[in-house]
């Protein structure tokens, strides 16, 4: 029942507690408890829009920047990538398999922020043994969602 | 009716057969007439997913192009695609049917329709269907010189065609009963029990069942009795299945027949000179759709349950009463409550309110006194026409 209601608002964050009681089948209390709950025990972390900030005059640079880690006696990577992500520029840090160790997305207000996030903040945390940034030149799909060029189908008429 | 005169009304310049004459304007036709004139509206009418299909599926397709796959297949499908369905056909319902004789793949449903009715019958041969039905289940049998016998199905028996109202309407020329369920218009989905019931009278009578369950996938929270599934059923049915509604794939043109080998003999015949083959790259989709399908047709389900709870709680919420629908994207809500026929009904809240939804009538006696509203379209759309079909009943009941 909470699954239901985390993939639908998972798709549209706006759909109401009404709309959310009518599609399940729940009452609106119900529902109401459901998500109040979620919230408090931070199964729903936040309710966010995404944006194509192309559309806006406001300059926006991300970066992937993968990370090598030295392995450390005492501390394990968990407090590594703490120190990493409480920064406020990073904003998705994933431990990953492969040829390196932290996924980091950071995102700036220019190529000058993020090089100096690189050389002066994350190269220098204890831990951190190698990062090579990538910057994005282009952004195609978001979360779930194609950028541009997404065209309606429009239906012609037809008998069924 | 514009649509009178465009079907052989004043001017009749060009000596028409009289079996295309015999065959009535769709009621849905004049309706697209009138829609596509009108800005802004917001249809309910179209008995298509919103969907495109899914990518996996689109993509099969279009590499199969880039190797140059465009040749004609085999008359009765792509062996893989018929093998790749027989073993669909196993594993979800028990049913071994030969890929090599006893199955065709077609162009849609819509053909095996057809091509089961030319098929089977000979003229004056009868064949029984629920009213209210699928409008071409009529025009099929009589373009293959058989005669339509309808038997009546209510919102108190859940429009379950029921057994004995069969047995009362067989005759000595009954050849066939042709039902489809989970049901266009109606949103209804037969029973174990009522099937069962059904298929016995079948089978007692020697008459052949013609199921079109194109809807199969499309159930919520009930099961989908196949009906070649049931004991004896097998020898005695001819199943129709396709691609359109479960995969969101209805552009494609694609379906299947599953019969008994000396029917799909004959089926094959009729095919490969009417149609040669259903177009190959739609069958190359339709067996990546059966291959690796199963889960994006799941999600789709699980979305279109939730517009049909809000579809059809809302509709109740408004006034209309609205019978459960348990399986297909239709809810059937009865709008006696404004006096209306369901036709100057749909027309009113097209002109007024630009709201499509298709009177009940159009699926035959039975559907007068209702409207059929598809579901299948954004939320966002469904809840903006529910609130126009409030305005448009307060303002119009009578009670
Ligand atoms: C009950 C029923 N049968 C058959 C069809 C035709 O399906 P296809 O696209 O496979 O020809 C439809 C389409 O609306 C339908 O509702």
């Amino acid at each position: 029942m909470l699954n239901d209601i985390l993939k639908i608002l998972e798709n549209d964050a706006q759909t109401t507690p009404k709309q959310l009681a009518e599609m399940t089948g729940m009452s609106q209390s119900e529902v109401t408890k459901l998500i109040r709950q979620a919230l408090k025990d931070r199964t729903i972390l936040k309710y966010k829009a995404i944006i194509n900030w192309d559309q806006v005059e406001d300059e926006q640079v991300w970066a992937l920047i993968e990370v090598k880690l030295t392995p450390q006696k005492d501390v394990g990577f968990d407090s590594v990538a703490e120190r990493i992500y409480r920064f406020a520029q990073t904003r998705t840090v994933y431990l990953v398999s492969g040829t390196y160790d932290l996924f980091v997305l950071v995102v700036g207000k220019s190529n000058h922020e993020i090089a100096d996030f690189v050389s002066q903040k994350l190269s220098h945390i204890e831990g951190v043994k190698e990062t090579v940034t990538q910057f994005v030149l282009k952004r195609y799909k978001e979360d779930g969602e194609i950028i541009e060029g997404k065209e309606e189908v429009k239906r012609q008429p037809v008998i069924l | 009716m514009v649509s009178e005169s465009r079907h052989g009304g004043s001017k009749k310049r060009y000596r028409i057969s009289k079996r295309a004459n015999q065959l009535s304007p769709s009621g849905i036709r004049k309706f697209f007439d009138l829609l596509a004139s009108i800005e802004g509206v917001i249809s309910l009418g179209v008995g298509e997913p919103d969907y495109a299909t899914p990518w996996h599926i689109i993509e099969s397709a279009i590499e199969s192009l880039e190797k140059g796959q465009t040749m004609y297949t085999s008359n009765s499908g792509m062996p893989e695609l018929r093998q790749e369905l027989a073993r669909y056909l196993h594993g979800h319902y028990g049913l071994d049917y030969d890929p090599n004789t006893e199955l065709l793949i077609t162009v849609g449903v819509s053909e095996a329709l057809d091509l089961a009715m030319r098929a089977i019958i000979n003229p004056g041969d009868e064949v029984i269907m629920p009213d209210p039905h699928y409008v071409a289940y009529d025009s099929c049998v009589i373009l293959a010189g058989g005669k339509v016998v309808t038997v009546p199905t209510y919102e108190d028996d859940n429009f379950e065609i029921s057994a004995a109202d069969i047995e009362m309407n067989l005759t000595g020329n009954t050849r066939a009963i042709l039902i489809g369920y989970p049901a266009n218009p109606t949103g209804a989905v037969m029973s174990r029990e009522k099937t069962e019931e059904l298929t016995d009278v079948a089978r007692h009578h020697g008459v052949l069942v013609i199921s079109d369950e194109i809807y199969a996938k499309l159930v919520y929270g009930v099961e989908h009795v196949c009906v070649a599934a049931l004991p004896g059923m097998r020898e005695n049915t001819v199943l129709l299945g396709g691609f359109s509604k479960a995969y969101a794939m209805t552009g494609w043109r694609i379906g299947y027949a599953a019969a008994p080998a000396e029917i799909i003999a004959a089926m094959t015949k009729i095919h490969q000179y009417t149609m040669m083959c259903a177009p190959t790259m739609a069958q190359v989709a339709a067996l990546e759709a059966l291959k690796s399908g199963e889960e994006s047709a799941a999600e789709m389900v699980e979305d279109y349950n939730r517009r049909r709870l809000f579809m059809v709680k809302g509709l109740r919420d408004i006034g209309l009463p609205c019978f459960e629908p348990k399986g297909a994207f239709y809810a059937f809500p009865s709008i006696r409550i404004t006096g209306m026929t369901s036709e100057d009904f749909a027309e009113a809240l097209l002109t007024e309110e630009k709201v499509a939804a298709v009177p009940g009538s159009a699926f035959g006696e039975c559907g007068e006194g209702y409207i059929r509203c598809c579901y299948a379209t954004s939320m966002a759309d469904i809840e903006e026409a529910l609130a126009r079909m409030k305005r448009f009943v307060s303002k119009h009941r009578k009670d």
